[in-house]
């Protein structure tokens, strides 16, 4: 009684008072917020020109084109010490999305098939998925990547290395295995791999438009395996299967030749994989048991193929249960690839650091990890938000 | 239209299969049925054929892995030994490691006489913590003296420098006590910021809106360390003359900003579930913008929001270990300056393993504890 009382009254004065005034109000608490926004732009942009002036740092971006002075140990590109910060940040930046390129998709993997062990009919998969996913996600993913980095910094050295298959060494300097040495041939094998991939994409949908149209299925999974893998290997076999392998052998106190991942990229890897493949297999389970059971029973009733129902009634409906939350933990894997400061793998964040104690330029510096790494979060979200569209319910 | 067909269709076939079914199973006994084992094995475990090699291959691994664990982690172990060499001659697991380093891995650089003063403080606040949980006590005449009595007691325990204790600097603090600081300061600091954020979101004025959606977007999409390099190297710049935060207190500002934008956006989805007749009921009986926020339109957001609102505390328990990176002494921080002792770094995965445990611990129980709440806020409650 009282509240509609009070309001009453309240009623009455608001058509006197302009203070009263609803349109009025709305504007002045945003002269207000702009106003205060200002002013403490204004106060903070004042307090860091002074404090840096006192300090004797340069301010703005011209160190960028500065040389560096320092060596990165993991480089994409071609850089050495003469090179400038911009340079050696665009070292970090590479570094940074190629460890968060391979942890997307190995974690999309890990995922997919523990969240699919959680439902699965096998009790032994399910509750050791179930073990996976609980440990896993509720350790802090600093303790995954610091764990994973002592236990290879821990191996043996390459003079006592692990050595699973001949040729393959696990040791403290990291994973070192053997690959093909370049030949001029394998350029080709490149191309007739992209072919096959663009032929097999053609090729599916085509099949696609296909069954739609009329009904009947055509198995595509074995012609566009058959095409992306055939393609390749007749393109190298036609040039007279050129193969020789360069394996790593031990020379003093490292190996020589194969090729290798170095330590702090297995450790980053291995720990941001572990951690966001436990929250994506919570998701593909959540996106399975959201599709109602009357789905997959009419499809039996219609005599549906068991792959089939998974393929083609199940899956698609999970994923746009799927696709949204992973997107997320997409780019939290992304900024949690930062955690190579921790360890030493040269991304972006430690790349960024060093040039933060070096220069002194911690606004500048800071500013640019951060844009780079808003950058990334946008393309991201931008490549999902197209996928997600594609698998989201089309609405007719 | 499956409705009209399926009875038409259904009841013959049906009938025939029943005419001829029936005899022959009568004839065949049920033999696994009997035993409920076996029925479970059959059904759990050897369902199909791809089902059972499943079963062969991961049973095979964990009889292979298993009991190497166990005779490694238990039956191998060694306990406790202060001499190291003891662990060197054993194969099996060196516990010593954390019985030896427990202290410096618990409570970080704080000064070793008055370790009792966090056992002290660590106590009250698990204490004071569980009696929260507990929904009997969910009265304001509880909750409020008991935390006020708490936080007075522990912050005593911790700074010292009345009743003839030690003052301790907060650069002092560290381990276990530490990790709790943070985690509390970040969830009490970023849950008003996170609600206001939430709102601002919402507004109808578009300056807030936009106001709000630049700061949640901005920060969402930067990794916590940079926040974390800002608070410890940018913040400081910033600040007039004479002017100084405390490390311990610009880092949590920090974290505690960054889990606001991702509660904010948590609460902003049960914000988003509220019908819009709770707004217009509200609005018609005159009550006023917060009137309606606080009293109609939050207690419904926040209750539907609950299971995001949980996940990211719990995250924000884990994100305190990313104090690693600046140099704060947390649980994590100091196991790992623990682990540089040479005579003791062969066994850091035991350490690890323990920090782990105590992570793991407190988020399981937090995990299992917010879906009680959802069962005990579902109760009597159908849509």
């Amino acid at each position: 009684m009282t509240v509609a009382h009070e309001a009453n009254i309240d009623i009455k004065k608001g058509s006197s008072s302009l203070l009263h005034n609803l349109a009025f109000r709305g504007v002045a608490y945003q002269v207000l917020l702009a106003a205060a926004i200002v002013l403490l732009a204004y106060l903070l942009y004042q307090n860091v020109n002074a404090n840096l002036e006192k300090q004797r740092i340069a301010t703005g971006f011209d160190f960028l084109n500065e040389t560096s002075g320092f060596d990165i140990g993991e480089t994409l590109i071609e850089y050495d010490s003469e090179d400038s910060y911009g340079r050696a940040l665009l070292v970090g930046i590479m570094n940074t999305l190629s460890v968060a390129a391979c942890g997307i998709v190995l974690a999309t993997i890990l995922g997919t098939i523990m969240g699919i062990a959680r439902v699965s009919r096998n009790w032994l998969a399910s509750i050791l998925a179930s073990g996976y996913v609980e440990i896993c996600r509720n350790v802090p993913v600093v303790l995954h990547v610091i764990f994973w980095a002592s236990v290879i910094r821990n191996l043996p050295s390459p003079k006592q290395a692990l050595s699973p298959m001949e040729g393959v060494f696990l040791a403290n300097r990291g994973f070192i295995f053997p690959v093909p040495e370049p030949n001029p041939a394998y350029t080709w094998v490149w191309v007739a791999l992209a072919a096959g991939l663009v032929l097999a994409f053609g090729f599916n949908y085509w099949a696609q438009k296909h069954r739609e149209k009329t009904g009947k299925y055509i198995a595509t999974l074995w012609p566009c395996m058959g095409i992306v893998i055939g393609l390749p290997l007749a393109a190298w076999l036609v040039q007279g299967a050129p193969l020789v392998w360069s394996v790593p052998e031990l020379k003093g106190f490292n190996f020589r030749g194969g090729a290798s991942l170095t330590p702090e990229f297995i450790a980053l890897l291995i720990g941001i994989t572990f951690y966001t493949g436990a929250f994506i297999a919570e998701i593909v389970r959540a996106g399975i048991q959201s599709v109602p059971v009357g789905q997959i029973e009419a499809s039996r009733a219609l005599g549906i193929r068991r792959g089939f129902i998974m393929r083609y009634i199940t899956f698609p409906q999970a994923l746009r249960v799927i696709v949204p939350p992973t997107t997320s933990q997409y780019l939290s894997l992304t900024k949690n690839s930062s955690l190579g400061v921790l360890i030493g793998y040269p991304d972006l964040v430690n790349v960024g650091n060093t040039t933060l104690n070096q220069t002194g330029q911690a606004v500048e510096a800071i500013a640019v990890m951060m844009a780079v790494y808003l950058g990334i979060s946008l393309t991201i979200s931008l490549g999902m938000n197209i996928y997600n569209r594609i698998v989201a319910i089309k609405e007719r | 239209m499956t409705d009209t067909t399926a009875p038409i269709a259904a009841p013959p076939r049906a009938e025939g299969q029943a005419d001829t079914d029936q005899p022959r199973s009568r004839q065949q006994p049920p033999p696994t049925e009997k035993i409920a084992v076996l029925r479970w094995m059959k059904e759990n475990l050897f369902a199909s054929p791809g089902n059972t090699l499943l079963t062969i291959i991961l049973g095979a691994a964990l009889i292979y892995w298993v009991p190497a664990f166990i005779k490694w982690g238990f039956i191998d172990a060694i306990w406790y030994t202060p001499d190291p060499e003891v662990c060197r001659q054993s194969d099996g697991a060196c516990w010593a490691v954390v019985a030896e380093k427990h202290r410096p891995m618990l409570f970080g650089l704080y000064p070793y006489e008055e370790h009792w003063r966090l056992v002290v403080a660590l106590a009250v606040y698990l204490g004071s913590f569980t009696i929260t949980l507990i929904r009997r006590f969910w009265h304001w005449q509880i909750l409020v003296p008991l935390w006020t009595v708490a936080i007075a007691v522990i912050s005593t325990m911790l700074w010292g420098g009345v009743f003839g204790l030690t003052f301790v600097e907060t650069s002092q603090w560290g381990g276990l006590p530490l990790t709790m600081v943070l985690f509390s300061g970040t969830v009490v600091l970023g849950f008003p910021i996170a609600i206001l954020l939430a709102l601002g979101r919402r507004s109808h004025l578009p300056l807030i809106k936009a106001t709000s959606v630049t700061i949640i977007e901005s920060l969402r999409g930067v990794p916590l360390i940079t926040i974390l390099f800002v608070a410890v190297n940018v913040f400081p710049l910033a600040l007039p003359d004479g002017l100084e935060f405390d490390k311990l207190v610009r880092v949590m500002v920090g974290m505690a900003i960054f889990f606001a934008c991702y509660q904010a956006e948590v609460i902003r989805g049960g914000l988003q579930a509220i019908p819009r007749g709770q707004y217009e009921a509200a609005e018609s009986l005159g009550l006023s913008y917060w009137q309606m926020t606080t009293r109609i339109i939050l207690p419904q957001a926040l209750r539907i929001a609950l299971p995001g609102i949980m996940n990211h505390i719990i995250a924000a328990l884990k994100n305190t270990s990313f104090v690693l990176i600046i140099g704060l002494f947390d649980i994590l921080t100091a196991t790992t300056a623990v682990m540089q002792d040479p005579l003791w770094r062969r066994w850091f995965v035991e350490a690890y393993l323990f920090v782990a445990a105590v992570y793991f611990f407190f988020c399981y129980v937090l995990s299992k504890y917010s879906q009680q709440v959802e069962r005990w806020l579902s109760e009597g409650r159908r849509f």
